[in-house]
């Protein structure tokens, strides 16, 4: 402890007496010369850039993103995201919903592409909320101190595993375990995609839910136990209820990674987009669509604009999700302050 | 009361069993791809280049990539980050405008990674690298895929982490400390360098090496930014004709995308099966190593934390 303590605080130890504290504050005064004064403000003004600089570029992305996403409604027309007008086999007409931004005719619907990222994140997101609160459970109520030494970071290390290995394993491994047991027609599809997604969020959910049974005060349990609860009920009835918010955030954020994820749905969804709400059909997500498009694309035309319009909804639907997971978070910290 | 207690050890057992559930996966994970890739694994394929239409050789290019974006990223992102987290929270107010920011920051770091992928395409290599093009007369060399973009690309996904992760570590420091260092007489720099700095320098040492792990893991920003299918050769440039360096203006190969690539657009898919195998271990070994090292860093501190 000694070597870390820092040194004025070393100093202040050795300073015996008053008197000689107050002659160290003296000569401290005293060397705060003109040279000293320049240094201070010098480091001041950097680090301030520094900090300028960051949020300038934090903010660019806010502005670049938007500010190319809303070019696209120089030649596209708002309804023409939803569904374009044609006539279907038996002469009626009808809107089509279809993602084509190749060819004569480019069709820009949003519809097959939201659509897919929810046929993806949706069941992710509700099976690592079951399993993912389950072992937050078990992380912060049941399992022995030095046990949740070693679960905790291991479950966080499944959580640090690339993605794009996650995505291939899903391709090769989960793809043909789930059509070699449930006969799928397609290969590759939403739920082999939300599977894979579901690694990656089941540890910030149980981790986060951890944290926030952690954080529910020894009271409330006693308390519980005082008035002849059982483990379990005071775990279902008393510290679940207490700790709600933290859980909620956790299950928001997770669902914002989940429709944020880009490589594991790219490999293994099957990259097919279309407006469907079948899970075992092969879908495109926004982040897919991206990201197999965005290699082709020539600089400042229509698709391309089409695209960061797709960038500027895919982040102000993650942004919203995150900020409302913020709050939830924030809120329980002041509760748990009072 | 029988019944409750059943109820009880039912439910909890569970819980237990969704823990088990998920240590169960993390190790198939690992065993699999250690068991499936270990057998590729020799010296050549870790220092030779992809040969026979990427069918045989090394992977050597590739990991060369990883760790060359990686250092280009954390030159980049590391100082600025620090820095920024340092202002934010021992010179900034604490007012409204800064509560905004941080809340922006600490959204920031949810943001898809395909987001930082569509902007550093959009911003880094159309606009600022055609402009730098047009201004310095250079025909295409700026405005094009390129490791310095893909860089500063992950740099800027990485940086709401660095800050996020910095400004924690500075707030752990009691105000107290703070407060002894300046009854002292020191002033704010004097009492930042000796006393925040080294108490917090754990905190932001973790924060660090997690982000630093998350970039070199990262596909999606760097698919369009700079990656390449195959280069025949390292992106080296030799400085006034002697000293070697990495060519920031050049494209790269890099570990993720090369599992990318090869498991789904390569020619052969199939044959190429063992390589992909032997690449994503290599990947994990290395992302692995710099988590593992992270986490456990982590964990001592908060256990320090909480005695001190």
């Amino acid at each position: 402890m000694e070597d870390i303590a820092p040194k004025p605080l070393r100093i202040a130890a050795k300073a015996s007496s008053k008197g000689e504290v107050a002659a160290m504050k003296k000569s401290q005064i005293r060397r705060q010369s003109l040279f000293s004064r320049v240094k201070e403000t010098t480091i001041h003004i950097f680090l301030a850039c520094n900090g300028y600089l960051s949020i300038i570029l934090i903010a660019l992305i806010f502005i670049f993103l938007f500010k190319e996403g809303l070019h696209a409604f120089q030649t596209i027309k708002l309804s023409q995201l939803i569904g374009n007008p044609s006539i279907d086999k038996e002469g009626r007409e009808t809107l089509s919903f279809l993602w084509q931004p190749v060819g004569d005719h480019p069709k820009y619907s949003f519809l097959p592409l939201i659509c897919g990222s929810f046929l993806v994140a949706l069941p992710a997101t509700i099976l690592s909320t079951v399993i993912g609160i389950a072992c937050g459970v078990y992380l912060a109520e049941l399992a022995s101190p030095r046990l949740r030494e070693i679960v905790k970071p291991l479950i966080e290390l499944l959580a640090g595993i690339p993605t794009v290995v996650i995505g291939f394993l899903a391709l090769s491994v989960i793809a043909t375990f789930v059509q070699n047991n449930l006969h799928t027609h397609f290969r590759l599809n939403a739920f082999v995609g939300a599977l894979g997604v579901c690694i990656v969020i089941i540890p910030v959910i149980a981790s986060m839910t951890d944290d926030a049974l952690r954080a529910v005060p020894d009271d409330l349990r006693e308390a519980s136990y005082g008035l002849g609860a059982t483990r379990w009920e005071t775990l279902s009835r008393v510290v679940l209820p207490a700790g709600i918010s933290g859980i909620a955030a956790s299950v928001l954020l997770g669902m914002g990674r989940a429709l944020g994820e880009t490589m594991i749905v790219l490999m293994s969804t099957g990259n097919a987009a279309v407006f469907t709400a079948n899970i075992f059909s092969s879908v495109r997500t926004m982040t897919a669509t991206i990201a197999s498009e965005l290699g082709a694309v020539a600089h400042g035309s229509e698709q391309y604009y089409a695209l960061f319009l797709v960038g500027s909804v895919l982040f102000t639907m993650t942004f919203i999700i995150n900020f409302f997971a913020e709050m939830v978070v924030s809120r329980m910290r002041r509760k748990l302050r009072h | 009361m029988n019944r409750r207690k059943l109820v009880g050890q039912f439910c909890e057992s569970l819980c237990r069993g969704a823990a088990f559930l998920v240590l169960t996966v993390l190790f198939f994970i690992l065993g699999f791809i250690l068991m499936k890739g270990i057998g590729v694994i020799n010296w050549t394929f870790l220092s030779a280049p992809p040969t026979d239409g990427m069918t045989k050789g090394g992977i050597f290019p590739a990991i060369f990539g990883t760790i060359a974006l990686t250092f280009f990223m954390i030159v980049m992102a590391l100082p600025l980050g620090v820095a920024s987290a340092i202002y934010l929270n021992e010179y900034a107010g604490t007012g409204r405008a800064y509560r905004v920011i941080r809340a922006g920051i600490n959204n920031l770091a949810g943001v898809p990674s395909i987001v930082f992928g569509l902007f550093g395409v959009g911003f880094f290599i159309l606009f600022v690298g055609r402009q730098l093009d047009r201004v310095l007369q250079t025909g295409l060399l700026f405005g094009q895929p390129a490791m310095l973009w893909a860089g500063a690309t992950l740099a800027v996904l990485v940086l709401p982490v660095i800050i996020v992760s910095t400004d924690e570590a500075l707030k752990a420091v009691p105000q107290s400390m703070r407060e002894a260092a300046y009854a002292l007489g020191a002033t704010r720099w004097q009492m930042i360098r000796r006393v925040v700095l080294p108490q917090s320098l754990p905190g932001i040492l973790t924060g660090s090496i997690l982000s630093i792990s998350r970039g070199a893991g990262e596909t999606a920003p760097v698919l369009f930014t700079g990656a390449a299918y195959f280069l025949p050769k390292l992106p080296v440039v030799k400085l006034w004709g002697t000293i070697p360096m990495v060519n920031p203006m050049e494209q790269f190969m890099q570990l993720a995308y090369h599992i990318f690539i090869l498991s789904t657009q390569s020619t052969n898919v199939q044959l190429t099966r063992p390589l992909q195998y032997g690449t994503a271990l290599v990947l994990l070994v290395l992302t692995f190593m710099l988590n593992l090292g992270g986490i456990l860093l982590r964990a001592r501190f908060r256990k320090q934390r909480r005695r001190g």
